[in-house]
């Protein structure tokens, strides 16, 4: 079998640019980002969509990066876990997770946290009923989402006393 | 490049025209799914998700037109999901949240999944589907013309589904989905059901229950000549709907599978038929 | 509500947060599948497609030829034991004659990228003559052997008093229930990397290290302490990591390149790549007198173990024990046994036994109850095991047996508000069927049914349980070394709590959990490790502190007999010395460490009748559930979930509210979606696409109606473990509630939708019969 052909090409992570060399064409934008540029927080649980635990922003949206062909991904703006929080440190929503009971294993809460920040940044209150649908894609084995529920509920409480205490 | 990334239509002829063998990535969600298992091994790929002309929808007299590009969570937006209240209806059904960001018209059209479940919608609408292999070259078909089997189409290699033409507000529209859980679930068992009380027609179409989505002829026949149009009320509701609904279980062609059965399946689109017309009539009255 | 008979301790009881809680929110966290090496090489197994065939010929060299494949093994390249196992080494590294199951690993590949690998794996050309598989575990006990060890994989009887007994009243029921999948998150990983003098580091994620060390150093054929085995981030367990999965074939694929090598199984892969809960058929006969009590319960139960033996015989045993349910049941004949079939292999899962039979006795205690003309919350409170009775094993249960409390607490618990269908929208996300919009609200019809569950904590039956801690105690900080696998459960948290709260610090600090320099903690498994590794940890510290406590004396210069321990403090009997014990040890100026062995008391086997004194401890748990079903397209949507649960005591309120929710909706999920379906020896759902799990919108909120807190003599701070009953009594009720709502006597696990609305539906089967399955 001859050698596959080899691609160059260039992402936008997290508002860097980033480049793949060496690439090959099959390569989702999830195996391109763990195994070529080293941001594991996004995790592989099945890579049929299915999970949500490999969720990224992309231009803005939630999309699982399992699904996205990496070397199509070029010119768009790619924001994974690890772009969350540009200082490095923790999100209100992270401390939530944590606070609340709502990690276990943890493999599925980096895609939690990328698909709750999206929902909270469109729907600062959500209902019971809205975080549930919004959080429909993203398995979690461990903990019957009840607490994730609630680490929800109280990340979107925190942020609305902050947006009534911000000048 | 293996990969192109065209910002418009020309762009992706020009790019089908230098390496015909490539094929057509839209939002990746089925695509992806049969790559990454190793099912599919693509050698070069045209993406579209920057094209343009394949984004979005317009107006167009009493129409709606639908660029393939058309994503779920786009359907869901309540502008359009007036328009296409059964699209919208089977929209939220689809895959996840994350599914619906990136999910596309003309990607379920072009995987023509038995379950696909847009499929049903688009067919009990009568759309026209645009096909085009070249700036010049366009072909206009219709769902069935399109779907010939389980996962099979009649595109031609190198053709793109460009758009889908459907009437706006026709008539009251129901969408119904049976699945073994209460989110994320592929469908076992669904059914699209429009009854357009300006037109007197009926459409009555099925999902899952045969190899490609299947009309119930019959059964819309058979509904249109036992309604009252003018009261909006069937005669005797029962019997008319008990009759109208062994006519849709006639028309289904259901297999047994890894989801479900193939007896239930046909139990269960009828009992679905049934009460979408229950609503409908409902609603009407 | 907490039911509380124990008194509060400054750090226990607390819920402390976990100290990996951040890491992983943040995604810097390590799973197994996050390792990398420089110039390392990714495996993959060559799997069989079939469920039985001879191997005729194995060509290798179209594998060996693609451009990046750096090794291909087989069966002839194991230098050690061929064989593995859990129990017994039955289960061979590479298959090189026979195939027993679909999946059976028959080669395995290395190669410089994850695609090369999968293709070169596919290009071995394996040439199998196709046999005809046994797939019917009733079959197999009488076919041919599946493998030369035969077709009986374990059997055990119970036979308790006069088994010619009879009540007045009689019931008898089929039962059965699928195979459920643990379906954690993170697929099977690890990292192998050989050090260069013919020794191996692995890095996996894992529930029992040394046990994988001793599995792995066997067939490799490498000296015991050659074989490190670390943790590596585990994402989740529920007993699918007890067995091996790539250990041994990756560990020889590092040593034969002398290359690190990581391999991660696939969604796929994993379903093929691990145990399942065993699918159980079960005959069950009740009768008791006309007040209700039960005269004698008979059972025959046949459990599918597939191809190999892993924990098949511990499992099986649970079933004969717990056959009867926690109930006085004064004659007993259960007549249990585990086949080997071509099916994928069976062993450990949440609940472990107890999960398959609660699902038949608790429907029998219904249907008993319906015979009877008596309300079925009464007929168990008679029925209830209390202190200082006997289980059908002839075994006194010693301690809290609050059975009869947690019935109480669940069942008059409060129950949800009725729904007004009426002025609900089609698609309302209440209804079952969600938004598909196929639910009539007016069909809906509610049902509330309630089970009691309960089973063994840690191993029993005469198993040398045991788990070895070292506590180091320098300048104030205290270090925990143990091997004790973490796998989201939080034990790291119980850990930290333990020990500050015997040496009066938060200073604490956790070694990595490795084989290297420990002894064995034992398996994160059978409801252990809060209360083994837990024990071993508490009694470290404990020699410890006082070790601290006589130096301490000697320091100050006052008699030993002075100074005492309480509440993680030394203190003199004149108050003079008022000091946490890690700080009165910096004070002291010296480095303190002890290493403990902790083990429970000793455990009998169970004899011929299945009698003995096979189990340390027990747990006892009940649910409610309440659901919505569609009636006539069997759609179901369970409302809630309400519990209560026997604890002993609560160690940390959070990590256990998150067991008992977790739990619990495996439970629900087990009952009204998740099998995995197996036709001919082949799995048609290994996706997560078609093996469906609960989603947030299925899983119900949990209502906590009681924690019993009754310190249990015998284990330390008087904890049980609490990871498994959550799993045990939630199906079951789960399933009393649909048959509460439909009036369909569903007899299986899961319910599928057409057990219900086919049942129901004018023209097809009878309404009230049997649903779903009927004896073969
Ligand atoms: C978790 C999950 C859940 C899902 N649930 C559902 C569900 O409930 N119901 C359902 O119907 N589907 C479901 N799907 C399937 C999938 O989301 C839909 O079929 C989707 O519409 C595919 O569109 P896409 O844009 O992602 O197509 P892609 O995956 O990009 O492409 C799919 C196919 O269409 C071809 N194609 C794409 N665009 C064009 C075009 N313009 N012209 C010609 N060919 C084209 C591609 O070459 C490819 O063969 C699910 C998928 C996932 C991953
Ligand atoms: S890994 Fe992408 S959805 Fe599961
Ligand atoms: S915490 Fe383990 S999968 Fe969610």
């Amino acid at each position: 079998m001859s050698a596959p052909e080899l691609l160059s090409y260039r992402l936008w992570v997290n508002g860097h640019a980033r480049e793949v060399e060496g690439g090959r064409l099959e390569e989702s934008l999830l195996y391109v980002l763990r195994e070529r540029l080293g941001l594991t927080g996004t995790k592989n649980a099945c890579e049929e969509g299915e999970c949500g635990s490999c969720s990224v922003l992309v231009d803005g949206r939630l999309e699982c990066s399992c699904t996205i062909l990496a070397a199509s991904a070029v010119g768009r703006d790619i924001v994974t876990l690890e772009g969350l929080s540009p200082g490095g440190g923790a999100t209100a929503l992270q401390l939530a997770f944590v606070e609340a009971g709502a990690v276990q294993c943890g493999f599925c809460t980096p895609g939690l946290v990328v698909a709750v920040t999206d929902l909270l940044a469109r729907v600062p209150e959500p209902t019971d009923d809205e975080i549930r649908e919004a959080i429909s894609g993203n398995l979690c084995r461990c903990t019957g989402y009840g607490r994730i529920v609630e680490a929800v509920r109280r990340a979107a409480r925190a942020q609305a006393a902050g947006m009534r205490t911000a000048p | 490049m293996p990969v192109a990334v065209p910002h418009d239509l020309d762009e992706v002829f020009a790019a089908l025209e230098a390496e015909p063998e490539a094929e057509l990535l839209a939002g990746g969600t089925d695509f992806m799914v049969e790559t990454n298992a190793g099912r599919r091994r693509p050698r070069s790929v045209i993406a579209l998700r920057n094209v343009g002309e394949l984004g979005g929808w317009r107006r167009k007299g009493g129409d709606v037109v639908l660029g393939a590009g058309l994503t779920y969570r786009e359907m869901l937006e309540p502008s359009f999901a007036t328009l296409v209240p059964a699209l919208a209806q089977a929209a939220r059904t689809i895959g996840s949240p994350q599914v619906r960001n990136a999910g596309t018209l003309g990607g379920n059209l072009a995987t023509a999944s038995p379950a696909g479940d847009t499929l049903p919608v688009l067919q009990a609408l009568g759309a026209g589907i645009s096909l085009r292999r070249s700036p010049q070259e366009e072909r206009l078909v219709t769902v069935d013309d399109l779907l010939t089997g389980p996962k099979h189409t009649s595109l031609c290699p190198g053709e793109v589904i460009t758009s889908v033409r459907l009437p706006a507000s026709r008539g009251m529209q129901e969408f119904l989905k049976v699945g073994p859980r209460n989110a994320m679930v592929i469908s076992v068992a669904s059914v699209t059901c429009i009854v357009d009380f300006a037109s007197k027609s009926v459409r009555i179409s099925l999902g899952s229950v045969g190899p490609f989505v299947l009309r119930a002829e019959a059964a819309e026949a058979l509904l249109a000549e036992r309604m009252d149009w003018e009261a909006r009320r069937l005669p005797a509701p029962a019997r008319d709907i008990a009759d109208v609904v062994e006519l849709v279980r006639s028309a289904a062609a259901p297999i047994d599978d890894q989801r479900s059965t193939a007896t239930y399946r046909l139990h269960a689109v009828g009992v679905c038929a049934e009460r979408a017309i229950e609503r409908i009539l409902r609603r009407a009255a | 509500m907490i039911v509380t008979k124990a008194p509060p301790l400054p750090r226990l009881g607390k819920s402390l947060r976990r100290p990996d809680g951040m890491a992983k929110a943040r995604g810097v966290f390590k799973f197994s599948s996050d390792l990398d090496e420089p110039g390392m090489l990714w495996g993959h197994l060559v799997r069989s497609p079939h469920p039985a065939a001879r191997i005729a010929e194995i060509d290798i060299s179209p594998a060996r030829a693609m451009a990046g494949a750096a090794a291909v093994l087989l069966a002839g390249d194991v230098p050690g034991r061929p064989t593995y196992g859990l129990n017994y080494p039955d289960q061979p590294v590479f298959a090189s004659d026979e195939v027993r199951h679909v999946g059976e690993v028959v080669a395995a590949v290395a190669a410089d990228h994850p695609l090369t690998a999968r293709r070169a794996a596919e290009a071995v050309a394996v040439r199998y003559e196709v046999g005809e598989p046994v797939t019917d575990p009733e079959v197999a006990l009488r076919a041919a052997p599946v493998h030369p060890l035969g077709n009986v994989l374990a059997e055990q009887r119970v036979v308790r008093g006069d088994v010619a007994a009879e009540g007045d009243v009689v019931v008898e029921g089929y039962y059965e229930t699928g195979m459920q999948d643990q379906a954690f998150l993170g697929t099977e990983a690890a990292l192998a990397v050989p050090d260069g003098q013919g020794g191996i580091d692995i890095y996996v994620a894992t529930q029992w290290l040394h046990i994988d060390q001793d599995q792995i150093s066997a067939s490799l054929g490498v000296p015991h302490d050659q074989v490190r085995v670390h943790l590596a981030g585990v994402g989740g367990s529920f007993g699918a990591r007890e067995d091996l999965s790539m250990q041994i074939p990756l560990c020889l694929l590092a040593l034969r390149t002398g290359r690190a090598v990581k391999m991660v199984f696939g969604r796929e892969e994993s379903f093929l790549g691990h145990v399942h809960r065993h699918p159980a058929r079960m005959w069950y006969r009740h009768s008791a007198d006309r007040s209700g009590r039960l005269v004698k319960v008979e059972a025959r139960i046949l459990l599918d173990g597939g191809a190999y033996l892993s924990s098949s015989p511990a499992v099986l045993s649970n079933v004969a024990c717990f056959a009867a349910g926690p109930y006085r049941v004064p004659n007993a004949f259960v007549e249990a046994t585990c086949a080997r079939t071509n099916n994928p292999p069976c062993g450990a899962m949440r609940g472990f036994g107890s999960v398959q039979v609660c699902v038949a006795h608790e429907a029998q205690m219904d249907r008993l109850a319906a015979a009877l003309g008596m309300d079925p919350i009464e007929l168990r409170r008679r029925n209830a095991l209390r202190p200082g009775d006997d289980l059908v094993t002839g075994q006194v249960l010693e301690g809290a047996v609050p059975v009869i409390e947690l019935l109480e607490a669940c069942s008059s618990a409060p129950l949800p508000p009725e729904r007004h269908w009426e002025t609900t929208e089609p698609g309302d996300l209440a209804l079952p069927g969600g938004s598909g919009r196929a639910a009539e609200p007016l069909r809906v019809r509610r049902g509330v049914g309630v089970a009691l569950g309960f089973k063994n904590i840690m191993f029993s039956c005469a198993f040398d349980d045991y788990s070895v801690a070292r506590c180091r105690l320098e300048g104030g900080r205290v270090t925990i070394t143990t091997a004790a696998a973490e796998v989201g459960q939080g034990l790291v948290t119980l850990l930290h709590q333990i020990a500050g709260e015997v040496l009066g610090t938060d200073e604490v600090v956790l070694a990595e959990a490795s084989t290297v320099g420990i002894g064995s903690a034992g398996s994160t498994s059978a409801s252990r490790q809060s209360v083994m590794t837990g024990g071993a940890v508490q009694a470290a510290c404990q020699a410890v502190a006082d070790a601290v406590l006589a130096a301490t004396a000697a320091r100050v210069g006052v008699p030993r007999a002075s100074l005492q321990l309480a509440g993680g403090r030394v203190v003199s009997d004149d108050g003079c010395v008022d000091v946490p014990v890690a700080e009165a040890g910096a004070l002291c100026g010296e480095c303190f460490e002890e290493t403990v062995t902790y083990q429970h008391a000793a455990t009998a086997e169970l004899d011929e009748k299945g009698q003995g004194d096979a189990h340390v401890a027990f747990v006892f748990s009940a649910h409610r559930a309440v659901v919505d079903v569609d009636v006539d397209l069997g759609l179901v949507k369970v409302v809630e979930m309400t519990t209560a649960q026997d604890v002993g005591r609560v160690l940390n309120p959070l990590q256990l509210v998150g067991q008992i929710e977790g739990g619990t909706s495996q439970g629900v999920g087990f009952a009204v979606m998740e099998e995995l379906i197996v036709e001919h020896g082949r799995v048609r759902n290994p996706s997560f696409t078609d093996y469906a799990i609960p989603t947030a919108l299925d899983m119900p909120p949990v209502r906590i109606a009681a924690l019993v807190q009754e310190p249990q003599p015998g284990l330390p701070f008087g904890a049980k473990g609490a990871g498994e009953p959550p799993a045990i009594s939630s199906t079951a009720a789960v399933l009393a509630a649909v048959r509460d709502a439909t009036g369909v006597a569903v007899n299986r696990a899961p319910v599928h939708p057409p057990d219900i609305a086919l049942a129901l539906a004018p023209g097809t089967r009878a309404g009230q019969g049997d649903a779903g399955v009927t004896p073969s």
